[in-house]
């Protein structure tokens, strides 16, 4: 109920602010918002010519196990970092405006999320195209979109509150997220760490990847218990995000 | 009404904000953590009735934004209390909450949404807030194209189109051309004798000693006094001629 309130309440100013981010990021630019299609497009494609040679022996479909991969990575980097620098961005409004803080950094994941269903389309229709037939359980892939959806609002809590009060989290997380990028199986499969692949476990991103190829490529819906971890760490994350969001907003207007 | 009741605001300097993190950690696991306290404003009380146009006066540094800050619910009080009955509208930099990109078109609406205002209202008045600004030619100009004085023209007519039971203003009405100043200030009385409550800072003694009906004095975050325009202004200016 309340939440409902809330919403009713900003929804204006929220709508608003992912106006703007749309506005501003596309402003000038000949295709605009194709861009947001084309641009993973033709990393996809590069990435394509790469590895096929490599993984594409070995990983059926390989072009859509890399973009389903791909996909993923490239959502959860994009919004996380755009969510990192949300409140600093946006820092002279809050100080200045009386809004509540967090719909910046609410609107600027949903501008990335936008983006992500946009890229999405396109990934439909190279399953499409490459022949893999779309069944009804691909209603299912909302389950890790919502998950992943909680906890980049989760990592976006923490980080755009870490940022005001430490810039070094900016490059500290860049050099994070490449890691991540490499102990993530987007190129390649995960047989090449023979019997070391639990420590994909750790990685929260395996989760999503590896559903996506199970649904749509092998057909096949994940175990229930599969289902629990994802929505575990999601909640986790998010919890911990509300927390510190909870018990250091009011300083954030000292800091910016 | 608004009741401020002893009223004092914090800052920190010299933490973790200055340092970065490793900085911070090296210094936290010696224990010396030198962190300096500035009190903007301290133990500052004043009472201000319904329909009054306060001014806030005292020299840079005084705490008078700080004051605004925390009257307009922006930033909340290290100590103290305040009461504010009705809505707020809140004018406490220029170009705050505009986006330099947008069209002044877009940015209405922008704006609006901040100031709390719903869609449909922002719609319907959209023709008037373009009008009393007179920006009609510069509807799709980007904002940072605009003059200074166009900004605050804009900013101003987008936070006095509704009748908010507390106005506050800092130092925005001094940019504009005499001809909006005028029509600014009529604006204003209009709003007080409708029963809005204005709090206004501004550098210029002849604009608070014309305009406002009481004044407060700040001088280092401390309260120097409250009380009659002419006698605060004189008290004032007799100061800062020491």
């Amino acid at each position: 109920m309340k939440l409902i309130k809330l919403y009713q309440q900003y929804q204006f100013v929220f709508i608003e602010l992912v106006k703007r981010d749309f506005k501003k990021k596309y402003k000038r630019s000949f295709l605009g918002v194709l861009w947001s299609m084309l641009a993973p497009l033709f990393t996809l494609l590069i990435m394509n010519f790469m590895f096929s040679h490599f993984f594409g022996r070995i990983q059926e479909y390989y072009t859509i196990y890399l973009f389903s991969g791909w996909l993923i990575f490239q959502y959860y980097n994009e919004a996380t970092n755009g969510a990192m620098n949300s409140l600093m961005a946006n820092s002279s409004i809050f100080s200045k405006v009386k809004v509540p803080k967090y719909l910046f950094l609410f609107s600027r994941i949903a501008s990335s999320s936008i983006n992500f269903f946009l890229v999405l389309i396109v990934y439909l229709i190279f399953v499409v195209v490459y022949g893999l037939p779309i069944t009804w359980k691909f209603i299912t892939l909302l389950f890790p979109i919502a998950c992943m959806f909680l906890l980049i609002l989760g990592i976006g809590l923490i980080l755009s509150a870490l940022f005001v009060f430490f810039r070094d989290v900016q490059y500290l997380y860049g050099v994070f997220t490449t890691a991540l990028m490499y102990a993530t199986p987007i190129f390649y499969t995960t047989d090449i760490m023979g019997d070391k692949a639990w420590i994909f476990y750790l990685n929260p991103l395996y989760y999503y990847v590896t559903y996506f190829r199970s649904v749509v490529i092998d057909g096949v819906i994940p175990s229930l218990a599969y289902h629990g971890v994802m929505l575990g760490v999601s909640l986790l994350l998010f919890t911990i995000g509300c927390w510190m969001y909870k018990k250091y907003n009011y300083k954030f207007l000292y800091y910016v | 009404m608004i009741e401020v009741e002893n009223v004092s605001v914090r800052y920190v300097m010299g933490d973790f904000k200055d340092i970065g993190i490793k900085e911070y950690l090296i210094r936290k696991a010696k224990g010396q953590m030198l962190t300096k306290e500035f009190w903007a404003l301290n133990d500052v009380s004043f009472h201000v009735e319904k329909g009054t146009l306060l001014g806030i006066i005292g020299s840079n540094g005084s705490g008078k934004s700080t004051i605004l800050k925390v009257l307009a619910g922006i930033m909340p009080p290290t100590k103290g209390k305040i009461t504010a009955h009705g809505s707020i509208a809140a004018l406490l930099e220029l170009g705050a909450g505009f986006d330099g990109d947008l069209t002044v078109r877009e940015n209405v609406f922008l704006r609006g949404a901040l100031m709390g205002y719903t869609k449909e209202f922002v719609t319907e008045e959209y023709e008037q807030i373009i009008e009393f600004s007179e920006l009609r030619e510069f509807e799709d100009v980007a904002f940072k194209k605009l003059s200074s004085g166009m900004k605050s023209k804009l900013a101003f007519s987008l936070a006095s189109r509704v009748n908010p039971d507390i106005l506050v203003l800092d130092e925005v009405l001094s940019v504009g051309d005499i001809g909006f100043r005028k029509k600014s200030e009529n604006r204003m009385r209009e709003m007080m004798s409708g029963g809005t409550t204005t709090i206004l800072v501004s550098h210029s003694m002849a604009q608070i000693r014309e305009m406002c009906t009481q004044v407060v004095w700040l001088e280092k975050g401390q309260m120097r006094g409250i009380g009659d325009t002419k006698k605060m202004c004189d008290e004032y200016e007799k100061y800062m001629k020491k």
